[in-house]
């Protein structure tokens, strides 16, 4: 039967990447990691995991497990810490684990009974609205305080106050990937914005937004962040996301509004107008779909530049605020504890960054190949 | 040529003054008064008054405004507001130690990044190619300043080889002691994002009709990648080295910061910290002009070294 040609429907562009993606086994590998960072930001940020970091659950300057027991404490000589990592080789996990479950045990059961005896003894009195908060305090204040309960080595190791280098990195993430991915977010969405709008309407609109374009680009975005930062004197979560997305927005400006300049004359966009949709419909509705690759690919970049410029930021003193842990802010510690021999904090913040960025950038090639095979 | 030259700088006008509206706004509106900022925690209302007279952020808006412009067209800044050094001179004299770091470095780190950008191409898809280019993803994804940190405690403090960190007085002592180890972090940190971009220049070039006329003449293939294609592709490479070229001096920050280099990266830095508005102001302003005269520099040697290329 010469028309019964079997109806299929072809796959769209985001199906058909999505295969390509499939089969690039480093972009899924990528994309795990990537994943499993988002997760572990996720849990802390809600509190389920590594809520107690600022707990100073080790002895000060904690050597992570697998190097033992820091004997000299306090005064801890530089080399005993690397001499000791070929011995430590030796023994099983299982017998790493040990000395901190003990001690973590034993916290938890103090922190137990104290939170216990201060519950029991606000139940005899009159109702206290607030006992249940004072309890936890005090149970915090007995932990804190109990020195001889700390642990002598911490799975990763302890900063200068013995606050647990695992803990803080994952809420160092925390912070890291979340001021990336929301200044990221902001800046692609003022340059697709703006890119659409001056792309699309031309003319003088056109003239005025690459005028704005290029008074931002004659400035090097470093030198801009950083004055945003001097003139800013209140610090916070916000105002760096602030800073970055504004002073961010160019690259995608530029690439978006080239788009916009070549679909604007399209078929279908003339298509659209004599159906009767109107600017803002033809601009958003028909025409973004069909440059949304690229603005995914580069809300991916920023994201990644944007970490980095956290964790500068966060050291310098100028991002987020003191009491906040960020990567950034765990590096600057690590500098001062580094001439003392103790390397963990700056290995974990560090790798955990490396990690991150590295995994980051692979999937940002391969969703940019996938996504437009004819670059590649 | 020259009219090309006359128009490119006309059309700095209206970005400069775009620049200097922008920095106006945000030191004069966005951070505040710039009295309180500049007087301190501890002040009078008095005191507050007059610090506003002196700086003339009393006057009305547009004559602010045209204070300014007249500091940005004569170049005097004024003072700094923490050590009373005029702009003017704190920029003059931290200029020199930025370049010392910065020249030698832009030249090794290029001729490297387009030597090992050549190698990885003519063998592109091979094993070496593929780990080298995940060598410098990996590379690229470590902070810049665990770089800084490590290299500074493994090589200047535990091994000695090199001074922690100074700046001497004569130039051959500032170039060979202590530039040596900031230009090798620099070096470290900068090839592995330019010999990325490097190679996509030269792969460009390598599938091009000329190559295989070249080859089929019977050229060597060193005279291929080393001529032929080099110079092809080099025209991407300069505008690049170009337009980063004003962006380093600020780049170098860390640097400078780390190493107690005197230098603009750390003074801009310095300034940040104290809130040293006219000195933030004058580098902002000088950086922008910097760099749009090395994007009309670039353009100007892209027409030098490809004849093809018209200039409109």
């Amino acid at each position: 039967m010469p028309y019964d040609v079997p109806h299929t429907v072809s796959p769209g562009l985001w199906v058909l990447a999505w295969r390509r993606l499939r089969t690039d086994r480093v972009a899924m590998i990528s994309m795990a990691i990537v994943f499993a960072f988002l997760v572990m930001m996720v849990l802390s940020a809600s509190g389920l995991i590594a809520k107690d970091w600022g707990v100073e659950s080790g002895v000060n300057y904690a050597p992570p497990s697998f190097l033992g027991e820091d004997l000299e404490q306090p005064k801890a000589a530089k080399d005993t810490a690397p001499a000791r990592s070929s011995a430590a080789d030796a023994p099983t996990p299982l017998d790493i684990k040990d000395p901190l479950a003990d001690a973590l045990a034993e916290i938890r059961g103090q922190s137990g009974k104290s939170a216990g005896s201060a519950t029991s003894g606000a139940d005899s009195d009159i109702v206290d609205p607030l006992a249940d908060v004072m309890a936890e305090i005090r149970a915090k204040g007995t932990t804190a305080t109990a020195v001889a309960a700390r642990a002598a080595t911490l799975p990763f190791g302890g900063d200068k106050w013995g606050r647990d280098v695992l803990k803080k990195t994952i809420k160092g993430s925390e912070t890291s990937i979340f001021v990336g991915l929301a200044g990221a977010l902001v800046a692609t969405f003022l340059g697709t914005v703006f890119g659409a709008v001056a792309g699309y309407y031309g003319k003088w609109t056109d003239d005025l937004f690459n005028w704005f374009y290029s008074v931002f680009t004659s400035m090097p975005s470093l030198l801009l962040i950083l004055a945003v930062a001097a003139v800013l004197q209140q610090k916070g979560i916000l105002t760096i996301i602030l800073i970055l997305g504004l002073t961010g927005w160019t690259g995608v400006f530029r690439l978006i509004r080239s788009e916009y300049l070549k679909h604007k004359g399209r078929e279908y966009v003339q298509a659209a107008d004599a159906i009767g949709a109107s600017n803002a419909r033809r601009m958003f509705v028909h025409i973004f779909p069909n440059v949304s690759h690229v603005v995914l690919v580069q809300l991916s970049i920023l994201t990644v530049a944007f970490i980095k410029f956290e964790v500068i930021l966060s050291f310098l003193g100028l991002g987020v605020p003191v009491d906040v842990v960020s990567w950034g802010s765990m590096l600057n510690e690590a500098q001062n504890e580094l001439i003392l021999g103790k390397w963990w904090q700056l290995a974990a913040a560090g790798t955990a960054m490396a990690l991150l960025v590295t995994a980051f950038s692979l999937f940002t090639d391969s969703l940019r190949d996938a996504l437009d095979p004819k670059l590649k | 040529m020259y009219a090309y030259i006359i128009r490119r700088l006309w059309q700095m006008i209206p970005t400069l003054l775009g620049v200097v509206l922008l920095v106006f706004i945000l030191f004069n509106f966005v951070g505040g008064d710039p009295a309180y900022v500049l007087a301190g925690k501890i002040s009078s209302a008095e005191q507050i008054e007059n610090i506003r007279r002196q700086l003339g952020v009393d006057q009305p808006y547009y004559v602010q405004l045209w204070i300014f412009i007249k500091q940005v067209v004569t170049g005097d800044f004024g003072a700094s507001w923490s050590t009373n050094e005029p702009v003017s001179q704190i920029i003059l004299t931290r200029l020199g130690p930025s370049l010392m770091i910065l020249i030698p470095w832009l030249i090794i780190s290029t001729l490297i990044a387009i030597g090992l950008a050549l190698a990885v191409a003519y063998v592109r898809g091979s094993l070496t190619d593929r780990a080298v280019m995940i060598v410098c993803t990996v590379g690229l994804s470590i902070s810049i300043l665990v770089y800084i940190i490590v290299f500074q405690y493994f090589f200047a403090y535990k091994l000695g080889w090199f001074p922690v960190q100074g700046w001497g007085n004569g130039f051959w002592e500032n170039l060979v002691v202590y530039s040596s180890l900031p230009i090798i972090i620099l070096l470290v940190v900068s090839i592995a994002p330019e010999l990325r971009l490097y190679r996509t220049f030269v792969l460009d070039e390598v599938n091009q009709d000329y190559v295989r006329t070249a080859r089929a003449k019977g050229v060597s293939e060193n005279r291929i990648m080393w001529v032929h294609v080099l110079r092809n592709a080099s025209i991407p490479i300069i505008t690049n080295v170009m337009a980063t070229l004003p962006g380093l001096l600020i780049g170098a920050f860390l640097i400078e910061s780390f190493f107690s280099i005197p230098g603009i990266g750390r003074e801009v830095l310095l300034a940040v910290n104290r809130s040293d508005f006219p000195v933030i102001k004058a580098i902002t302003i000088y950086v922008a002009v910097a760099t749009m005269v090395f994007n009309l520099l670039a353009d100007l040697t892209y027409k030098a070294v490809d004849p093809r290329v018209q200039l409109k």
